[in-house]
């Protein structure tokens, strides 16, 4: 009874032929160090990119995500920062600062969601307006240079990104765990239908007593939840944060929801393609640099190409499947 | 046939198609003369629409040919059959929505070189529109005009390309009262001026009227051809069919005397006005009007899908209904008029789509997808959906089980009362009749339905009791022997009546 979904059996494809010629090319790709590197860069785009495949399934829109989490980063480090004298150097500290980033997530995401669905504007509109806002709000924070965690605290919070179970680290679990959970409830929840009935169409979604903006408010807070959650991992590594930190995080996450398989125009969201998505934009990027082949500046050319060539790939599917 | 055939513009001769394994027509014959009106009339997927694409050039046959002026044609596509002058209207419009109405009668072949003329555009397609009796503006823009008047347009862009032969699907099926009429004058004028006409209906009166010639369809075949007056609308009906279609209306139900919904004061704000009446147990209720009378306004004003205000008791007991959440909880349906824009989502599967609205019923957390089967195994049965494999898409079905399935949704909760707005729209006469039988079914078994349409003829066989809407308000209820077409049509109308009861 159940079946391959093809939409998902072409990225897969992709990846498969992506990591047998990483390997082809050089012995070291193979090598735990490098592939634990690649997940865990991979880990903040694709815990974003999971919430964006709601977000996109639902026919909406996220642009403001990289703002919001150098937004969020920044926040959090004045958050630990001021709280170190009066909590002291522990883990108390750090869980404020999580607790800020979480939370902070939460406020953006419902921000979103409100102006777009209470205040019906274009989501596109709207996260424009939010993008510039968020990246303005943390240069202005930053004054303009970098905001730096005390040194004891990034000494403290740093096995959150490095540490792990072996070699697998934080970033990689909490990834795998999001994605899950992810998947889960985009295929067997309720709120997982009702976000594809609404992209699918929304008329069709309010006429079957669905509560249509609740839902797309939903995808949205659940979206900044998500980046508050991959500024949580994110903030360790580098300790800082400024105008520059994720710069053209909401392109990838986007590009990676697009390339797994999920109609732009919403209706049809894949998790486990989202997932793919982000893996094979990071192996592109993993093996320019292992290899010298290619100039590693070209980077985002191919990923230019590879984006666009999964949405013909896909548009072709989907005509063969109407005849 | 014979006689003629030397006059004849377009036709086809022993055409046959299959697509892959699957035959629809059967050295299918057929003559446009003309100055002649031909009706092809058949249920759905007798393969109307099929000849429709091959004679328009959207398709090609799979044996016999197409004859062009007595030689044989071939046309690669629709724009080159457009060239010949064979001009098709087709039921999903054309149109550009964000475009004006001149801009869309001139899509494609604008007047004027390197810069537009926009003048010329205008006054030609405002002469057009005259024609037409309508007052729409050239400058209006598509998206912002009514169905009907967008089916003018797209009647009026069809004039405009002189057409030798003009193929309508449907045309009448989303127009008012008066816009049928300047409709049938259009088509008459034509006639006079020598156009050939092949016209598809569901509507049998309007065959009756029209048509010089009616080629009848069962099965991909010719099943029978005859001059006007040869077929009444019995006759066609049962050739369609093909077989005796007595009893097309199941018999009148015995509704009883409990009140079941009382409304009171029902007002929609700019739409409907002070509406009350009562809906007694195992009553079907019919509402009538002409289109743009506020009827769907008022049954979605009634379950919470428009702003009201007004009083609702169900049973008795007083409801306060702001959401289509409180209608289900007070046990109301609603089955839209609108099948493929709000009723289902036609890009996902038959399961997906019945039990969208009830999903709370289907497991707590997790969706049970078996349960879920189930209650799909159940609605193919009860309401006799044919589809050919379960996880086909919504929008593959045909137009009959797509209606089907989608009242299979609104019984998923269970409710007691039904609102059914047009329950027979663009499905054909088989499938009419079963639903028919579905309605009166319900109400026999204690439910109460409402049943908006615009075919008198339906409202009358299938009502206990008609209430007639004009301008937003109740004009006027007809019940019994009360119940004619002609009743209705001068309550609907605003005309003194001499059988129903002002209200």
């Amino acid at each position: 009874m159940k079946r391959i979904d093809l939409h998902l059996l072409g990225p897969l494809v992709a990846l498969i032929a992506l990591v047998i010629l990483g390997a082809l090319l050089n012995s070291a790709f193979l090598a735990p160090a490098n592939i634990t590197n690649v997940l865990a860069r991979s880990a903040f785009i694709g815990i974003i990119a999971v919430g964006m495949t709601f977000v996109i399934t639902a026919g909406g829109l996220d642009l403001s995500v990289g703002s919001m989490a150098a937004f969020l980063a920044g926040v959090t480090i004045i958050a630990m920062n001021a709280a170190l004298p009066g909590v002291g150097e522990n883990w108390g500290t750090i869980l404020i600062g999580m607790g800020v980033a979480i939370l902070g997530g939460i406020i953006a995401g419902t921000v979103n969601g409100l102006l777009i669905t209470k205040a019906r504007i274009e989501p596109f509109i709207v996260t424009l307006g939010t993008m510039g806002i968020f990246r303005s709000l943390v240069t202005w924070l930053a004054d303009g240079g970098t905001l730096s965690l005390e040194y004891g605290l990034r000494t403290l919070y740093r096995p959150v990104y490095y540490g792990g179970i072996g070699w697998i680290t934080w970033p990689i679990i909490v990834f795998a765990i999001v994605a899950i959970l992810g998947e889960w409830t985009m295929r067997h929840s309720r709120f997982g239908r009702h976000v594809e009935a609404i992209g699918s169409n929304d008329r069709v979604a309010r006429y079957s007593a669905i509560d249509v903006n609740r839902v797309k408010l939903l995808t949205y807070l659940l979206l900044g939840l998500l980046v508050g959650l991959a500024t949580v991992l994110y903030v360790p590594r580098l300790g800082s944060a400024s105008g520059s930190t994720g710069v053209l995080w909401e392109l990838e996450a986007i590009a990676a929801v697009i390339i797994g398989g999920t109609a732009l125009k919403g209706g049809r969201g894949r998790v486990w393609g989202t997932v793919i998505g982000v893996l094979i934009l990071s192996l592109i990027d993993n093996i320019l640099n292992l290899a010298d082949l290619v100039s590693p500046y070209l980077n985002g050319a191919i990923q230019g190409v590879i984006i666009v060539l999964a949405v013909v790939l896909q548009r072709e599917k989907r005509t063969a499947e109407e005849r | 046939m014979d006689a003629g055939f030397a006059m004849t513009v377009l036709a086809l001769q022993n055409v046959s198609k299959s697509f892959g394994p699957i035959q629809v027509l059967h050295g299918v014959d057929l003559a446009l003369e003309p100055g002649e009106v031909h009706a092809l009339i058949g249920e759905n997927g007798a393969g109307k629409s099929t000849i429709m694409k091959i004679l328009g050039g959207f398709l090609d046959p799979t044996e016999g040919q197409i004859l062009l002026d007595g030689k044989p044609a071939r046309f690669a596509s629709g724009p080159e059959a457009e060239a010949q002058g064979i001009i098709v209207i087709h039921q999903e419009f054309n149109l550009a929505s964000d475009l004006t109405v001149a801009a869309n009668v001139f899509l494609g072949r604008e007047l004027g070189g390197f810069r537009l003329n926009h003048a010329a555009m205008r006054e030609e397609t405002a002469a057009l529109l005259k024609r037409l009796n309508t007052t729409i503006s050239p400058d209006a823009k598509i998206g912002n005009l009514s169905v009907p008047d967008r089916q003018m347009v797209e009647i009026a862009k069809a004039l405009s390309r002189n057409a030798r032969v003009l193929i309508m699907d449907e045309p009448s099926a989303v127009l008012t009262h008066r816009e049928v009429g300047t409709l049938y004058e259009q088509i008459d004028r034509l006639r006079a001026e020598g156009v050939a006409i092949l016209y598809c209906s569901h509507r049998l009166d309007e065959v009756a009227h029209l048509a010089d010639r009616i080629t009848v369809l069962r099965d991909g075949r010719v099943v029978r051809q005859a001059m006007r007056g040869e077929l009444t609308e019995d006759g066609m009906a049962t050739a369609m069919v093909g077989r005796e279609l007595e009893d097309f209306y199941p018999p009148k139900g015995d509704p009883s005397a409990e009140i079941a919904l009382q409304v009171r004061g029902l007002t929609v704000p700019g739409r409907v006005h002070d509406v009350s009446f009562a809906l007694r147990k195992g009553e079907v209720l019919g509402i009538s009007g002409l289109v743009g009378s506020g009827r769907t306004e008022l049954a979605e004003g009634l379950v919470g899908l428009r702003s009201s205000t007004g009083d609702i008791q169900v049973n008795g007991k007083p409801v306060r209904i702001s959401d289509l959440r409180h209608a289900f909880a007070a046990g109301l349906a609603y089955l839209t008029e609108d099948r493929k824009e709000a009723g289902l989502l036609l890009e996902k599967g038959l399961r997906v789509n019945l039990t969208l609205a009830t999903l709370e019923r289907f497991g707590k957390w997790r969706i049970d997808t078996r349960a879920e089967d189930k209650a799909l195994d159940r609605a193919t049965e009860d309401f006799d959906i044919r589809a050919k494999d379960r996880n086909m898409l919504a929008g593959k079905l045909s137009g009959g089980n797509q209606q089907k399935l989608l009242l299979a949704k609104t019984m998923l909760p269970d409710p007691d009362i039904i609102i059914i707005d047009e329950p027979t729209r663009g499905i054909d006469v088989g499938t009419k009749r079963q639903i028919y039988a579905f309605i009166r079914k319900l109400a026999s078994e204690g439910r109460s339905l409402i049943v908006i349409s615009s075919e008198m003829t339906e409202v009358i066989g299938l009502a206990d009791r008609v209430l007639v809407m004009r301008e937003g308000r109740l004009a006027g209820e007809v019940t019994g022997d009360a119940m004619t077409e002609d009743n209705i049509v001068r309550l609907a109308m605003g005309v003194g009546s001499d059988g129903g009861k002002a209200a």
